[in-house]
């Protein structure tokens, strides 16, 4: 698959501290890629580099086969940014902002005004187009740099930390605008704190941690990884002896907790398996079987912690 | 379309001056200082130098309108746009720092151009004639350019704080004004003001304001006329070269 950012020992340094200690990364065609990491760790550094906000002290970013230091202006014509903060011109109107872009992207008059409408009734300002920005809710701020960004219908978009504080009607909005726009096929490249977000949403995430990339992959398959050993968690219609599950192949404890057993092992499948034979040989009937997967929070917190200095 | 190419950029260049226009000056304390500062300034002089022809004191006076409003709000956009993050935004957008500075030049250039013809209309009213109007409107258009210029050069410094622009804006702006001819002829300064003089663009423009009310005039039109056109180029290109290099730090 074509990839549409591809970093290559991207590093950056202020003063003494290295902010982004020579990250590689791709991004594919299409896919959704959730860019992860605690306070400070570099990823609204990264996300400026990639944009072209500021310059790279090493290594190389190519944006949609454009390299960011050598072609910025091809670069970014075909990408879209939704920065941290909300940086509408709040002097003039939410359609003079985005007249401005148009023009600032090239687009004919015609062409601007037709995709400004459509953008506006699609966040839901239209009716509030001619109000000047400063009188906006930081609901609306955000959803009207979305629609900024979206104007000249980018390949791809760049948002840092688009649902940060925001209400859950701006939230929902927003990530359902994300999802339909990633079906038609734009590939996007999320800054989140968020895990659920990031887990609902993302088909692969990168996890950065004091500069460096500690982890990629699909979500899903970052939180299998981080647990060798599995937690299931069973009850019976009737007392069973808890010795004896303890002894069931693959299993490595089981522990009581109330009226549920709290099942460690090493092999899910093989232990689901040994639970329902042991049911059937203690005549007792299966009531609630949970296989307890890790959170994308759990992956998070063990992949930052092991990489702590 | 070739994002990259000059006339693109252009274009969008303009779009950053509609925009300057529209949210910097067409403000009303900003057209209030524009008129009333060289005015006040005018009438200190006039009153306190009563010796003076009132053709040499209008010429003066249309010298510092645009030189004042041309250099009035320009070096303080940057530091404006740094601090409310719109500034990245125009970072983000396929536009390039040399554009960007452009624009903000264009922005200055016409509010100094139009700002100025309101104090040739007071000098006209005042029952001056007007002896070489085409020389004028000449050097008026060379001398925007050129003081625009010098006021994106004055926001070079990376700060975000738009009082520490203006505080330095002063500092240059103000001694300028007093070594360029305007209250005290050429022909009267003793040689160190003079030496002074000549490095500044004011004065070749103040001296062409002169000879279009008056006809008199200390250096030639055609050195008045290169000179401003040697100190728009340099100041152009060093302002887009200097930005390019400082833009970084105020992201």
């Amino acid at each position: 698959m074509t990839a549409v950012i591809h970093a290559l020992n991207l590093t950056k340094v202020f003063g003494s501290s290295t902010a982004v200690d020579h990250i590689s990364f791709d991004v594919r065609e299409a896919e959704i890629f959730g860019f992860l990491g605690p306070n400070g760790a570099g990823k609204t550094t990264t996300t400026r580099m990639l944009t072209g906000v500021i310059p790279l002290d090493a290594g190389t970013a190519t944006i949609l086969g454009h390299d960011i230091r050598s072609e910025p202006v091809q670069a970014k014509q075909r990408f879209g940014v939704v920065p941290e903060t909300s940086n509408a011109y709040t002097d003039i109107t939410a359609w003079q902002n985005l007249m401005l872009m148009g023009e600032l992207y090239g687009l004919p008059r015609a062409r601007a005004e037709q995709r400004s409408s459509d953008l506006l009734g699609m966040v839901g300002l239209l009716e509030r187009k001619d109000q000047k920005v400063q009188a906006y809710s930081k609901g609306m701020k955000q959803r009207l740099i979305l629609a900024m960004a979206l104007i000249h219908e980018p390949e791809l978009l760049f948002l840092d930390e688009p649902t940060s504080g925001l209400d859950v009607q701006s939230t929902q909005m927003i990530l359902n605008l994300l999802r339909d726009l990633n079906k038609q096929g734009t590939t996007i490249f999320l800054t989140t704190h968020n895990m659920e977000e990031a887990n609902r949403l993302c088909h692969r995430v990168g996890i950065i941690h004091g500069g460096k990339i500690v982890a990629i992959d699909a979500p899903e398959k970052l939180k299998t990884a981080i647990d060798r050993v599995h937690r299931i968690e069973v009850s019976f219609d009737r007392e069973v002896p808890g010795e004896s599950l303890g002894l069931l192949q693959g299993v490595i404890a089981a522990n009581r907790t109330g009226d549920k057993w709290q099942i460690t092992a090493d092999n899910r499948d093989t232990t689901i398996r040994s639970l329902v034979t042991f049911s059937q040989q203690n005549s007792a009937a299966i009531v609630t079987l949970n296989t307890l997967a890790p959170s994308l929070d759990d992956a998070f917190l063990r992949l930052t912690q092991e990489a702590k200095p | 379309m070739n994002p990259a190419g000059f006339s693109e950029q252009v274009r969008r260049a303009w779009a950053v001056a509609k925009k300057d226009i529209r949210i910097y000056y067409f403000k009303g304390p900003v057209l209030i200082f524009g008129v009333f500062m060289p005015v006040f300034l005018f009438l200190a002089f006039f009153m306190g130098s009563r010796q003076l022809p009132l053709s040499f004191l209008i010429s003066g006076l249309v010298g510092m309108t645009l030189f004042f409003t041309a250099t009035a709000v320009s070096p303080a956009i940057f530091p404006w746009e740094g601090s409310a993050k719109t500034l990245e935004r125009l970072a983000s957008c396929p536009v390039t720092v040399e554009a960007i500075v452009f624009g903000d030049m264009i922005a200055s250039t016409l509010f100094g151009i139009g700002i100025t013809f309101v104090t040739v209309i007071i000098g006209l009213s005042l029952g001056l004639s007007l002896l070489h109007g085409i020389t004028l409107v000449a050097a008026i258009l060379l001398a925007a350019c050129c003081f625009s210029a010098i006021g994106m050069l004055l926001a070079v410094p990376p700060t975000n704080v738009p009082s520490n622009i203006m505080m330095l804006s002063s500092l240059i702006k103000f001694p300028l004004v007093f070594i360029s001819g305007i209250f005290v002829p050429l022909e009267q300064m003793p040689a160190w003001g003079l030496a002074l003089a000549v490095f500044s663009p004011l004065t070749y423009f103040t001296d062409i304001v002169r000879y279009s009310f008056t006809g008199t005039h200390y250096f030639s039109v055609w050195i008045d006329i290169a000179a401003l056109g040697m100190f728009t180029l340099v100041f152009t290109f060093g302002t887009m070269y200097l930005h390019k290099r400082t833009m970084p730090q105020r992201m």
